[in-house]
């Protein structure tokens, strides 16, 4: 058997030359006429040693990098076919201390296993948990999500096995399964981590979703942004499918379910559901007013599971180890392990996957590393662009649903963007409101005319144009559209702003800095 | 580079009937058509109307509510920046700045020579690595302004 070398195909490793390692390496090993098959994964989520280049020894894989081209002969000549040292190896790369000290269960086949091939995925523990889903039966499903305590990990947080139980009750009829992979928030990349390094995964949870809702349909909604995401998910729909594991009588039983990828067109309010429904419909993605509730009325107004990619990537595990070992983990009322990225002006960019409870210093200095460019952490905002922003004061925040919303902030999806000392707040401020402006869909007047309003107000109030007068009505405007806007677009964008000015209010004062605009 | 076809009523009603028979087939040919042209052309609009039994003006406003559909084609290179948070933490804006005094142009517009078409982006979702860039379907991250200038240098080549 031929050795075999691992590197990642996952976009965060592309962006930074995977390809061209891989490429020098094929070169190399035809040059020196050594087998070796150079295998293409998923990312372990390391980011900032992309591209990281795995071997495969008795003891497990050793890893080097961040690797360039122009180290492959050196790694070669150091002996990296038989895992020894060089200044770039990691060591096994399972007993990494970044890694090791994490709690993967969603996450925990990506970076290992060839994306491309079902055959690889069910040699590691893939489509157990569909084999004990059809043993057990759609009702015994349902209950061991609720069980499990999973909860929407897009960010709302809506426990996963209610919402699928509302769609099991309602009568026979065409049902769907629709995956919101529209991860547009940023500082977050779980969703299409995961779709490129384990996309099996989450088309066995959709699986399993189907078969305890009775829906026969799914779709993958993936944002335009992700082209390698849509290719990863769309190759292995059709190895699936090749492998009876989607169609008719999916692995041999009696049940029927297949799905296919639509790709999204640059909307970021699309991620928030009912206007990601519209958008798959062929309409213009506005937001529907609840109730009627998805479950009921969704897709094509037949009873729909909407769920975010994390959530149904989580529930194999759940039905393979039960829901019982899923719920141990983590704290309250957030349970299991949240998958957290890492982002920003951040030292050890990447995902970390932990139960809950950690806190939020412990995540930015210790697991992040503080900062790359070696500046003092000033701010970090969590939970995307609807998010709030922290400063170090409240780094003692564990990392909860309810602690976050106690703190006037939300976890969302999980990411992290870290600013250091050089960030104007106030920029950040307007920047939330302007985003807000161009993203609403306008269905609603808060977050349509609202964020508009809002943007001028804190041009007024850097100004120092009345200040204290403006400071009021921003106020004001900001709790209109936290509790008059439809959905968390208008609704949440508040957050950034207000935490902003609450918690840097120095940023806001009489400085009298010219606001550049956020072009 | 693959070059766009021109406009072509019936290369238009072919892609149409590709995708009648899906649920929701509205978006799906809005890309193809986006694909094939370059972007998504006015006179599509009543051809996908007819098609999918919808008012002119429905297509017109699925079409206008989308920042990916274009109303003419790019330049021949599309360079996209992420403009998002994470990149603005990462020294994002100066890049920003820099590109469009190295192409002379603003965001959204598109070089004289018709070579490069500059765009932001919210975002790639390559925030561990920020900052990054997208050109074409290749992405770049961990940007600085050497990289950036060989990213604009391929870019116009």
């Amino acid at each position: 058997m031929s050795a075999e070398l691992y590197i990642s195909r996952d976009s965060g490793a592309l962006c930074v030359g995977a390809d061209r390692v891989a490429h020098q390496f094929g070169k190399a090993f035809e040059a020196r006429g050594l087998d070796v098959e150079i295998v293409r994964t998923g990312s372990r989520g390391m980011y900032w040693l992309e591209p990281l280049v795995e071997i495969a020894t008795p003891d497990g894989r050793i890893g080097y990098g961040p690797v360039k081209p122009q180290d492959v002969d050196g790694l070669l000549d150091a002996g990296l076919l038989d895992g020894k040292d060089h200044a770039l190896s990691v060591g096994l790369v399972e007993e990494f201390p970044w890694l090791k000290s994490q709690t993967r269960l969603t996450f925990k086949n990506c970076g290992i296993v060839d994306p491309r091939s079902l055959e690889d995925y069910q040699a590691h523990g893939g489509y157990q948990g569909l084999a004990k889903a059809l043993a057990a039966g759609p009702k015994a499903i349902v209950e061991e999500v609720i069980a499990s305590g999973l909860r929407g990990r897009g960010g709302a947080g809506f426990p996963t096995g209610i919402k699928w139980r509302t769609v099991a009750e309602t009568p026979p009829q065409q049902k769907y399964i629709v995956c919101n992979a529209d991860e547009g928030d940023s500082g977050t990349f779980a969703d299409r981590m995961i779709m490129e390094g384990d996309p099996f995964v989450l088309i066995e949870g959709m699986t399993i979703a189907g078969i305890a809702t009775g829906a026969t349909y799914g779709y993958i909604y993936i944002r335009s942004e992700y082209p390698d995401a849509v290719e990863a998910m769309e190759i292995a729909i059709r190895e699936a499918r090749e492998g009876g594991m989607l169609g008719r009588g999916i692995a041999g039983s009696n049940y029927d379910f297949d799905m296919e990828v639509r790709v999204g067109a640059g909307a970021y309010v699309c991620g928030e559901e009912t206007s990601l429904l519209d958008s798959l419909e062929g309409k213009r993605g506005e937001v529907r007013a609840k109730p009627p509730l998805p479950a009921h009325i969704g897709l094509f107004g037949k009873p729909t599971v909407i769920n975010n990619v994390l959530s149904l990537a989580t529930v194999p595990i759940v039905m393979a180890r039960g829901g019982e070992f899923y719920r141990d983990f983590g704290m309250g009322k957030s349970r299991g392990t949240m998958p957290i990225q890492l982002a920003g002006n951040i030292k050890h960019g990447g995902l970390y996957e932990t139960a809950f409870g950690i806190t939020l210093g412990e995540l930015v200095d210790e697991i992040g590393g503080g900062t790359r460019s070696g500046r003092p952490v000033r701010a970090v905002q969590v939970g995307g662009p609807l998010g709030a922003y922290f400063p170090r004061e409240l780094f003692d925040t564990p990392f909860d649903y309810e602690a976050f919303a106690a703190a006037d902030g939300l976890i969302g999806h999980g990411g992290i963007v870290v600013f250091d000392d050089s960030v104007d707040m106030a920029k950040q401020a307007r920047f939330a409101m302007e985003f807000c402006a161009i993203e609403s869909c306008g269905k609603c007047t808060p977050c349509r005319i609202g964020s508009a309003r809002g943007v001028e107000l804190v041009d007024k109030i850097v100004a120092g144009e009345d200040r204290e007068a403006n400071l009021a009505v921003l106020e004001d405007l900001c709790d209109t559209m936290k509790f008059g806007s439809l959905c968390a677009l208008g609704g949440f964008t508040p957050y950034p702003v207000m935490s902003a000015l609450n918690h840097f209010p120095e940023d806001f004062g009489a400085a009298r800095k010219p606001l550049q605009a956020a072009e | 580079m693959p070059r766009y076809e021109p406009w072509e009523p019936a290369r238009a009603n072919e892609l149409i009937a590709r995708h009648l028979h899906l649920e929701g087939a509205t978006l799906p040919i809005l890309h193809a058509m986006q694909e094939t042209f370059g972007c998504v052309p006015e006179e599509a609009v009543p051809l996908i109307a007819e098609a999918l039994n919808l008012s002119r003006a429905e297509v017109h406003g699925t079409v206008t509510f989308y920042h990916d559909f274009r109303k003419k084609p790019p330049g021949r290179r599309v360079l996209k920046l992420c403009r998002a948070e994470s990149c603005q933490a990462t020294g994002g804006d100066a890049l920003a700045a820099r590109a469009e005094t190295k192409l002379g142009v603003a965001m959204g517009e598109t070089t004289l020579d018709n070579r490069v078409t500059l765009e932001p982006v919210y975002c790639l979702g390559l925030c561990h690595s920020s900052p990054a860039a997208m050109l074409g379907q290749r992405v770049f991250g961990m940007l600085d302004e050497g990289s950036l200038d060989a990213l604009i240098k391929e870019a116009q080549s």
